[in-house]
């Protein structure tokens, strides 16, 4: 009787003992199709981490990154992961808000990454977080339409084929728009396309000097040509669609082409939800033989604020979320085509991957031609393809987003917007103390 | 001839309240009726029969766990009520039997505080929170919630309390009742309906608030405001999902707010037609 006595107390003691040991960690993250594939698999995690427990907290974007940035800005330690995205990473590394990660295991094969991901990832050669999934952008296009159009979608496509095709598939009739482009303000949604587009036309945020470049000729070539591209072939109201509104658009057999994020590529391809899945073609984002192409590059990361007091549970488990593992993991549970792509080289060397999305190829060359730290065909002092790494971006991005998108829906002219983005440039740049 | 005109009015009157009220429900139908479509059929346009499916509420479900976050709502938007209730009773019972000369100016000054956007204060706010531990605390929430809303839930009882005749106090006061006694047995009695449409409103108010109920929590104590904003997606069109948890989470507040508009509707208009 006392031995069972003993016995139930040492195990209840035990239990204890364990519970009071098990850290949990809380992971902030956004509701992309992959992040929530992870939260269902995270069992794998947890039964080789039995002492770690993971919290998740899913929020919507723009609300996500306002709440990690408050967290992290005053050091709440709220979060233990955080989801971030490759504007943020260089600003807070700099800031020491980030810890570096060089405990990511020994089999986790860092080189492994795609060299153009890790370098947005890294400040000093160190990296500050791992890649989830990876993306650029390329065009997407309606083969049988450009058969229609009696075209053929060259590989690398220049603006001027682009304008020529969008002109021929028009058929408003039949509710067939050229071509769908971001129109909805947002420095991460219009201006993520304007300024890689740009960055294709020679134009550039700023020059050497951190002086505003809205007022020189690539600009207005840029806007104007974007302008006119999508009041002649593209959708009606397109100053209120962003990657979404555009996705349904293309779905439903409504574009002609669309130029986005290659994440898109795994949705227009499911025979699910997409209409027109068996009829997409893909290619580089266009150029204008200028030597940089339109394309973006963007990685949703993973980061471990300095913040934290889990720094070691919370580093084994963005070990394990971004490892080749969790790789195989994906796709042994859901197939090769659910893998989060865009961040290792081996999965585009997998035979299998490649079979099961026949987009993998163009992703990652597209990829591979964007250049986050010589982004512009003239030099500029600044980090990023599709944005500009300092704090006033996000800010100034939105407000000339703004300015763009009321010009694309006939609220003012090019050259207005182009003016009034100078002058809210001129004065943020001022007001950082980037210019006198 | 006046009959008829009346009759005529009348039915022209109702046949445009019905129109009004089908407008501002529209939406929140169309919520209702996505949330039985799949994914595909959300996203081909507009049609007002589902195939019926309820796999998005299935799926919602395995996704996120709908109790522990519609708990939270139950606690803090009960909860806010009742600590609000607390202290705007006694408040609005000063107000409105004892006025001051500054007491016109010190309710301008309540409402005044509902005027600022709340994101002017996130910073110093979310700084107190960190700095006392309630980040992510029910307790902490309540409070906040109960002081955002605390200034309508006193204008409202002043509003109430004013229509009752100040002689009922007087003579109870003469038979010796202390000032709580006449608060408790003889005021709060004759203001139930006031006090009971307050509450009301005040629950609806803190079931909705979508602000800080977001930015001040993160597991513990987050309500469905946060539970629909984990559904919203920047890449990816799962509406009918949005659409389930959308549904899920106004379906506990709209019944409610039915079963209660008698004293809804009298609480918002109380006053209107002095």
């Amino acid at each position: 009787m006392k031995l069972r006595t003993l016995t139930l107390g040492l195990l209840s003691a035990s239990a204890l003992a364990f519970a009071a040991h098990a850290e949990s960690i809380t992971i902030a993250t956004v509701n992309n199709g992959d992040m929530v594939r992870m939260q269902k698999l995270t069992d794998d995690f947890t039964k080789a981490n039995p002492d770690i427990q993971l919290n998740w907290v899913t929020l919507e974007e723009n609300v996500l990154r306002e709440r990690v940035t408050t967290d992290i800005a005053t050091k709440g330690g709220q979060y233990d992961v955080m989801t971030i995205g490759t504007y943020e990473v260089p600003i807070w590394a700099k800031q020491s808000w980030l810890l570096p990660l060089d405990k990511l295991g020994d089999d986790y094969d860092v080189k492994d990454i795609i060299p153009a991901i890790a370098g947005g990832l890294s400040v000093d050669g160190k990296l500050y977080a791992a890649p989830f999934y990876g993306e650029s952008s390329f065009v997407m296009y309606r083969k049988d339409l450009m058969e229609k159009a009696g075209l053929k979608m060259p590989d690398a496509p220049t603006w001027d084929f682009i304008k020529q095709a969008a002109d021929k598939m028009t058929d408003r009739a039949n509710g067939v728009n050229g071509v769908c482009l971001r129109g909805k303000a947002g420095w991460g949604e219009n201006m993520a396309f304007l300024t890689a587009m740009s960055n294709s036309f020679g134009a550039r945020w700023f020059d050497e000097n951190w002086k505003p470049q809205f007022d020189q000729p690539e600009w207005k070539n840029t806007l104007q040509f974007y302008v006119d591209l999508m009041k002649a072939d593209g959708p009606e109201g397109a100053s209120s669609n962003g990657f979404n509104e555009n996705l349904a658009l293309f779905q439903q057999g409504k574009c002609g082409m669309w130029i986005d994020a290659t994440v898109a590529a795994s949705f227009v391809s499911d025979p699910k939800a997409s209409q027109v899945a068996d009829k997409v073609g893909y290619a580089l984002a266009p150029d204008n033989g200028l030597g940089k192409r339109g394309n973006w590059l963007w990685a949703w990361s993973l980061a471990i604020p300095a913040g934290t007091q889990k720094a070691d549970a919370a580093e084994k488990f963005v070990s394990w979320a971004t490892s080749k593992h969790y790789a195989e993991l994906v796709a042994s549970k859901e197939g090769w085509a659910n893998v989060p792509p865009g961040t290792r080289s081996s999965l585009y060397a997998n035979a299998e991957y490649q079979k099961a999305a026949p987009f993998a190829k163009m992703t990652l060359d597209s990829i591979n031609a964007a250049d986050p730290t010589h982004p512009t065909v003239k030099p500029v002092p600044y980090v990023g393809v599709q944005f500009v790494a300092i704090p006033e971006f996000q800010g100034l991005g939105t407000t000339v987003g703004q300015l763009f998108s009321a010009a694309l829906a006939g609220q003012s002219s090019v050259d207005d917007a182009l003016k009034q983005a100078q002058d809210a440039a001129t004065a943020a740049m001022t007001e950082g103390g980037y210019i006198k | 001839m006046a009959r008829a005109v009346t009759t005529q009015h009348k039915t022209i009157a109702t046949a445009a309240a019905w129109i009004v009220a089908l407008l501002i429900f529209f939406p929140i139908l169309y919520t209702i009726i996505t949330s039985f479509k799949s994914e595909q059929e959300a996203i081909q346009g507009f049609a007002l029969i589902p195939s019926g499916t309820f796999e998005s509420y299935s799926e919602v479900q395995q996704q996120s766990g709908y109790f522990k976050f519609f708990f939270n709502s139950v606690l803090l938007s009960v909860g806010s009520t009742i600590l609000a209730l607390l202290i705007a009773v006694p408040a609005a019972w000063s107000m409105a039997f004892s006025p001051t000369k500054r007491t016109k100016d010190i309710l301008m000054w309540m409402l005044s505080t509902k005027m600022m956007p709340a994101v002017a204060v996130l910073f110093p706010i979310y700084l107190i929170f960190r700095d006392t531990g309630l980040l992510d605390s029910r307790i902490g929430l309540m409070v906040m919630l109960m002081l955002i809303n605390l200034p309508i839930v006193v204008w409202m009882l002043y509003t109430y309390f004013r229509e009752i005749p100040g002689e009922i106090l007087e003579a109870a006061r003469m038979d010796g009742a202390s000032l709580w006694k006449e608060i408790i047995y003889v005021l709060t009695p004759m203001a139930v309906p006031g006090i009971a449409s307050t509450m009301l409103l005040n629950i609806i108010l803190a079931w909705n608030e979508a602000f800080w109920t977001i930015r001040l929590t993160t597991t513990n104590a987050a309500p469905l405001t946060a539970f629909i904003s984990s559904f919203s997606s920047p890449q990816g069109l799962f509406w009918a999902k949005l659409s389930a948890a959308s549904t899920l989470a106004i379906a506990p507040i709209l019944i409610m707010g039915w079963f209660s508009q008698k004293q809804l509707v009298r609480g918002l208009t109380f006053g209107a037609v002095k």
